[in-house]
């Protein structure tokens, strides 16, 4: 195995894309991430995205994007795990240069959203799910997370206003962040007043859909400074599933996936959640980020909430988290959304996150979640050079 | 279509009866079956198991913005519903104010039009669960 790290970075600002379709976003975060890195010419292209071809009518996603790129010729293909589609990706690049039978490797996420807006793309999301066993029963992505949160809420005594911190803190961040789709911050009263969407699940509760892609190159560490002053070495890389659907787990209130793919990145790092210096999760909805901070290893079950009432996810807290405005205020393009993590995890740790910056920010962590709860990816990166 | 229809056919046994599996094995009663025991992993054929119907709410939610096909009965409310033999189970409830279901609420199952698809499609019918009603003394 060989170390590998993060030579260049690319995005698109996150939102709604009406003159540029699913292959130009996707160029335009490659063809960011290759000048960033300064490449010219990559081995291997990994696509993720989930919902190109219930949406635009297009499969064969990694030859379509490699083309069009510029790069007609490479091994180039599409990873799908729902909304973990573009940390699935980035693993797989991961693993092609590990293991050394790729040096140069592109990972891009993808995803467009607007071209289906309504009851298909709600279809689409639902796919995420058991298709003969949730989704027939007109179950949405929305409602599976509200049965996840109102029996949190019970179990716990948990009142919903206690999840508003999740979405301040993300809105505040995406203030500074010129990428994000909202950068308009909410105080607690627009939290506890906003429209309900399934109760409990409330507008300010949710992640919106978006257009957008991002993307970085990955390389072997040892040929990182051919290329970059500011490599961001891989330190941990981590795939686990749980059941497809939330009915058949031991307990709906746990993602084990989040612990079981966490706990094996901690491992590989050789460290602990405590040295984490900031956690990039999948905060799809305010629930979600509060099982990830437990399963991770960041509070006790049932607790996930008493981090936000405290302050503690905030820049200046214990454990920062959506520090460039999260699903919740950068915006949620499925597909997309575990590569914009990366992106913004590497500009910390490089020092680029502008009035984001994390304070001498060491190691970050990402936690990418397709499905609710059933795939999660998580990475820990570090700074190379000091 | 006709793909469609074969697709919905072969799950007439869970949609209309319940009838999950229970694992010769380790005695885990199964709901939707399985090929392989999803406690212990035994993969020998797993005898049927009529799950009795009966249960109580888990937990619930409302749905008001439905997709495709569902948009005549919504807004609708969906549960988890804890069967008294063990498995959670997703479904409708029916019959019920939405405002009148609470957690732990003792429901049973009942079959119902689950998803019409336009004036000539399929209509799907399958399970839902309903209040329990009372004994009759």
């Amino acid at each position: 195995m060989r170390d590998v790290s993060i030579i260049g970075i690319g995005q698109t600002p996150v939102g709604e894309h009406w003159g540029r379709s699913l292959r130009h976003l996707a160029y335009d975060a490659v063809a960011a991430a290759m000048r960033n890195a300064n490449i010219e010419r990559a081995d291997a292209l990994y696509v993720g995205n989930m919902l190109s071809g219930e949406i635009s009518g297009q499969s064969h996603l990694g030859t379509l994007i490699a083309d069009f790129a510029g790069l007609r010729g490479i091994e180039a293909v599409k990873v799908e795990a729902a909304c973990a589609s573009a940390a699935a990706a980035f693993r797989q690049a991961y693993i092609g240069v590990a293991s050394g039978l790729q040096d140069i490797v592109i990972a891009v996420g993808v995803e467009k959203m607007t071209d289906d807006v309504g009851t298909q793309l709600s279809a689409g999301l639902a796919g995420a799910a058991d298709a003969d066993y949730e989704v027939i029963h007109g179950i949405t992505f929305v409602a599976l997370n509200a049965l996840i949160m109102k029996r949190y809420m019970h179990e716990y005594n948990v009142a919903r206003e206690d999840f508003a911190g999740f979405a301040i803190n993300a809105h505040a961040n995406a203030a500074a962040n010129n990428n994000a789709m909202f950068q308009n911050p909410i105080t607690k009263k627009d939290f506890v007043n906003c429209g309900v969407v399934a109760d409990p699940v409330g507008l300010l509760d949710a992640s919106p859909m978006a257009d957008g892609a991002a993307a970085v190159i990955l390389c072997p560490t040892e040929q990182a400074r051919e290329f970059t002053d500011n490599a961001i070495r891989i330190k941990a890389s981590a795939l686990a599933t749980d059941t497809l659907s939330v009915h058949d787990r031991r307990d709906p209130l746990w993602l084990q996936a989040a612990e079981d793919s966490s706990m094996r990145a901690y491992k590989q790092a050789g460290i602990g959640p405590e040295d984490i210096d900031f956690f990039e999760l999948h905060d799809a909805f305010t629930i979600m980020a509060a099982l990830s901070l437990e399963a991770s290893g960041f509070a006790q079950r049932g607790h996930g909430t008493w981090l936000a009432l405290d302050g503690e996810i905030t820049p200046e807290g214990k454990i920062p988290i959506s520090t460039r405005g999260g699903l919740k205020a950068r915006g949620h393009p499925v597909g997309a959304t575990g590569l914009y993590q990366i992106v913004e995890a590497a500009q910390q740790l490089r020092g680029e996150a502008g009035n984001n910056q994390i304070k001498n920010a060491a190691l970050g962590m990402t936690q990418n979640i397709g499905g609710s709860g059933a795939t999660i990816v998580t990475h820990i990166f570090e700074r190379v050079n000091q | 279509m006709t793909t469609e229809i074969a697709r919905h056919w072969r799950l007439n046994s869970q949609r209309y009866q319940l009838v999950g599996e229970v694992c010769p094995k380790c005695g885990v009663k199964m709901f939707p079956p399985r090929d392989v025991c999803m406690e212990c992993a035994d993969d020998t054929r797993q005898p049927d198991f009529q799950f009795s119907g009966r249960g109580e709410v888990y937990s619930f939610t409302t749905v008001h913005n439905a997709p495709e096909g569902y948009q005549e009965s919504a807004p609708y409310t969906v549960a988890l519903v804890k069967l008294e033999e063990g498995p959670l189970i997703t479904a409708q409830l029916t019959d019920v104010v939405n405002s009148e279901v609470e957690i732990g609420m003792p429901v049973e199952m009942v079959t119902r039009k689950l998803r019409a698809q336009g004036e000539e499609g399929v209509i799907i019918y399958g399970y839902k669960f309903r209040p329990r009603l009372a004994v009759a003394g």
